[in-house]
């Protein structure tokens, strides 16, 4: 096709561009709306195209799928759900965006599943939130809500139980200032939707059917030689080995694992309604509450996709690019502390490898509080800069940590952990991953690179400043839990190369592009800012029409797809490796959940 | 040899076990622990043995910047009246993410006018989330995060909803918790009060000479 998009930015690969148009004539056009990019499939070729996409072209890595819903009440408006799919290469290099859209009243897509297992869970997020049907989806139940929930909480029209306003400010806190408690207001009850039929006071508690057919059906394929009786048995929600509120419905022959599913939601809170709700400044610190062990990270990858949004005006100052890959990093190295430490825990070391990790990630914190205020929730990162400056003796702590106490305890965990021979002999050969197999369930991050990819953004498709640093893209090659235990070691000590070379170069000056204006201007369009977060690749789409609130606000969440893999990781083996296989994926369930 | 590693581990267990004794051995004749300056030690980049700190007998010293629930600023004049910093701008209630700012204005009863002071100011504590913000973009320095993080109570509905009275600060404690910003805001303004003085200075002088000068001209002339 001769027709350029006049949007769309001319250096992001314009030879994949027209490759894609040329291959498809018929079925793919170029996303023309001004401020987008990408394609528009069309939905019935959209299989194909996939296909194609993945084996002709290479974009084997499908990132991130999510729904989006236009929608206004304006008579005359055309309402769609749009499904917007993100590809990759394994080797590198930039998106490739394919969007199909659907009517909203019978949204159905084809499902991707079958060619990329890792569009799982995030076809069944789609569908639970925005009621998209994928057909041929091998599972599709709703995921983080529950079975039997009314409607589907992401649309446009659907109303949160204790609603207020279509945005944030609200008016009765200025200029009315009437002080009250929405659920004073409006209790509960008044504003819960319930689904046909469903009488809340006769309400019986039931299994969830649906999900323990899924085990069953499963259950068929596993074959033993000598005829035994099959349990289902539920770890979690309540469990020390889950890390939070997570459960895992296993069916066990003996001891040994023939399907598993996992289950969450728990704490699922509709983090990107409220998004939707807030204006674009007031989702900072709500990102804090994602992964809440590594915020800066978070509020990293939002900042990124916002300030694409905004062009000039959001490109930060030099100082503060490198104060946050500074953080940045610090953040990822408290992460993975505490990730062998717990590691460790699932391994039954309890609590002293742990402690000692603590001990270090402790001295990490006290940096982020002195210079946030916070220990945990920074929101430090503003749309072009950061918040606050270092403060007087905060650089020399850092300096001291990165270039004697961290090293020096690094080793020591090392020395400490990596040659013991239990821990050896319980993760050496558990829960193996195949590289194929771990770009095909969409892993990110230390589970990826352990599994023989090195793939990492920072190198693969580089953000902030990460391209003037000299670091390795830690890689191990067995993917087993031993693996995905050494590799967090090796990347804690690219971490610390990195920061000492920001550390050697971090120049003076403004810490913000201009002003810090309270509300910002966000031009219309959409962007996905992805940063390499302690677990993987940390998405976030994000979609503007002008006004003060995003219309559309999505997080990819690394911990959510990783989990994709664990039944694939934990099948043919022991309840016991269930939970090192959970500890080895990292997950905090503040961002599986939502 | 099997074993050698767990070998090797242990004598790291063992180390950090006698780093304990080595460290309050050194320590004798000076207090490790209940004093300032033990915990001092303890959390920082040399710390070694035990690290841990006994609350609530023993308290981390919070950094400057620490970030609890927001208070209200006021200064007090020579004759001991309050005065609010806060003007009722409301860009804290509008830029507040979990919507937790309540602001009460009023009107002169005599001109009808808005009175800069609110009259009632609320913040509910349960539903802060601490992130700052309030502060951060509030343009009359009125509105400041506290330290003070030891705030539980029995009773949610009665006592969490912080009003104007709960709120409300003097200069001097803010001033106290937090000297570094002080010190700069108080200097920024009293460049920017500088500034509006040379300017007002500047604009009486331009407004004394431009009458002047034309009478001038024909004293000149006289």
């Amino acid at each position: 096709m001769s027709e350029q998009t006049p949007t769309a930015p001319a250096a992001a690969a314009p030879i994949e561009k027209s490759e894609v148009e040329k291959r498809f004539l018929d079925a793919v056009k170029a996303d023309e709306r001004a401020g987008y990019v990408g394609y528009l499939v069309e939905t019935s070729k959209l299989v194909d195209v996939a296909t194609a996409v993945r084996d002709e072209m290479g974009y084997d890595y499908l990132s991130s799928i999510t729904a989006v819903d236009y929608f206004s009440d304006a008579p005359d408006a055309k309402n769609f759900i749009e499904v917007v799919y993100h590809f990759y290469k394994s080797t590198g290099g930039g998106a490739l965006e394919l969007k199909v859209q659907t009517p909203r009243d019978n949204s159905v897509v084809a499902s991707l599943t079958p060619l990329y297992p890792g569009a799982d869970f995030q076809e069944r997020e789609a569908y639970d939130l925005y009621g998209v049907t994928f057909e041929g989806h091998p599972d599709l139940r709703r995921i983080l809500m529950w079975e039997g929930f009314a409607g589907h909480p992401m649309r446009k029209d659907w109303k949160e139980a204790f609603y207020e306003d279509e945005a944030k400010p609200f008016k009765n806190r200025w200029p009315e200032g009437q002080v009250y408690r929405i659920e004073d207001r409006n209790p509960y009850n008044k504003n819960n939707k319930y689904p046909q039929g469903f009488d809340p006071t006769n309400f019986k508690e039931v299994d969830d059917p649906k999900l323990y057919e899924v085990l069953e059906r499963a259950a068929r394929e596993y074959t033993e030689d000598i005829d035994t009786e099959q349990v289902v048995v539920n770890l979690g929600p309540q469990h020390p080995s889950t890390h939070g509120v997570f459960r895992m419905a296993v069916r066990l022959d003996g001891e040994t694992i023939v399907a598993l599913k996992p289950v969450m939601g728990y704490l699922h809170r509709n983090h990107e309604k409220i998004g939707e709700r807030n204006t674009w400044t007031m989702n900072m610190p709500f990102t804090d509450r994602l992964d809440y062990l590594a915020s800066m990270s978070n509020n990293f990858g939002y900042a990124l996709a916002v300030e694409k949004l905004m062009g000039d005006k959001g490109t930060p100052p030099e100082r503060a690019q490198y104060l946050r890959v500074i953080m940045a990093e610090l953040t990822r190295i408290s992460n993975h502390l505490w990730a062998i430490g717990f590691l460790l825990n699932d391994l039954g070391a309890f609590f002293t490898p742990a402690l000692y990790a603590i001990e270090e990630r402790e001295l990490i914190l006290d940096v982020f509080e002195a210079t946030t205020g916070s220990r945990m929730m920074c929101n430090y990162f503003r749309f072009g800069g950061v918040a606050r400056d270092l403060p007087d003796g905060i650089l020399e702590k850092i300096k001291l940590l990165v270039h004697d106490r961290l090293p020096r305890k690094i080793d020591e965990l090392d020395i400490y952990l990596s040659e013991n021979e239990l821990v050896r002999s319980r993760s050496e050969g558990v829960g193996v991953i195949t590289p194929e197999e771990a770009i095909a369930f969409s892993t990110a991050g230390p589970v990826l690179r352990a599994s023989g990819v090195p793939y990492d953004i920072r190198r693969a498709d580089p953000y902030g400043i990460y391209d003037r640093f000299k670091f390795d893209v830690a890689v191990r090659y067995h993917g087993d839990v031993y693996d995905r235990y050494m590799i967090r070691i090796d990347e804690l000590r690219q971490s610390l190369q990195i920061l000492g070379q920001a550390l050697k170069d971090l120049p003076a000056g403004e810490i913000m592009n201009g002003k810090n204006p309270y509300q910002v201007r966000v031009p219309a369009g959409e962007s996905y800012g992805r940063v390499e977060g302690p677990k993987g690749e940390l998405g976030y789409y994000i979609v503007s029409n002008g006004k003060g609130n995003p219309a559309r606000y999505h997080v990819r969440a690394p911990s959510f797809i990783n989990l994709t893999i664990l039944e694939k990781m934990c099948v043919g083996q022991k309840v016991a490796d269930v939970v090192v296989n959970l500890g080895s994926i990292d997950i905090v369930l503040g961002e599986v959940d939502r | 040899m099997y074993g050698l590693g767990i070998l090797k581990g242990m004598w790291v267990t063992l180390t950090h076990f006698i780093d304990s004794y080595v460290e309050d051995i050194k320590w004798m004749g000076r207090k490790r622990y209940f004093t300032e300056e033990g915990v001092e030690h303890r959390r920082s980049v040399d710390a070694k043995g035990i690290f841990t700190v006994q609350y609530p007998e023993e308290k981390l010293p919070v950094p400057e910047e620490f970030r609890y629930v927001p208070f209200l600023v006021y200064e007090v004049d020579e004759e001991g009246n309050k005065h609010d910093r806060c003007t009722s701008c409301g860009i804290c209630a509008k830029v507040c993410p979990p919507q937790c700012i309540w602001i009460v204005r009023t009107e002169d009863p005599v001109t009808k006018r808005p009175v800069p002071e609110p009259v009632d100011f609320f913040v509910d504590v349960d539903i802060c989330m601490n992130c700052g913000y309030c502060a951060e973009y509030c343009p009359f320095d009125a509105i400041k995060m506290d330290h003070d993080y030891e705030m539980a109570s029995f009773d949610r509905h009665a006592e969490h909803i912080f009003n104007k009275e709960k709120l409300s600060k003097p200069v001097s404690y803010y001033a106290g918790i937090r000297p570094a910003n002080y010190t700069r805001e108080e200097a920024i303004k009293a460049e920017e009060a500088a500034k509006k003085a040379a300017a007002a200075a500047a604009k009486a002088a331009a407004a004394t000479a431009a009458p002047a000068a034309p009478p001038a001209a024909p004293a000149a002339t006289e």
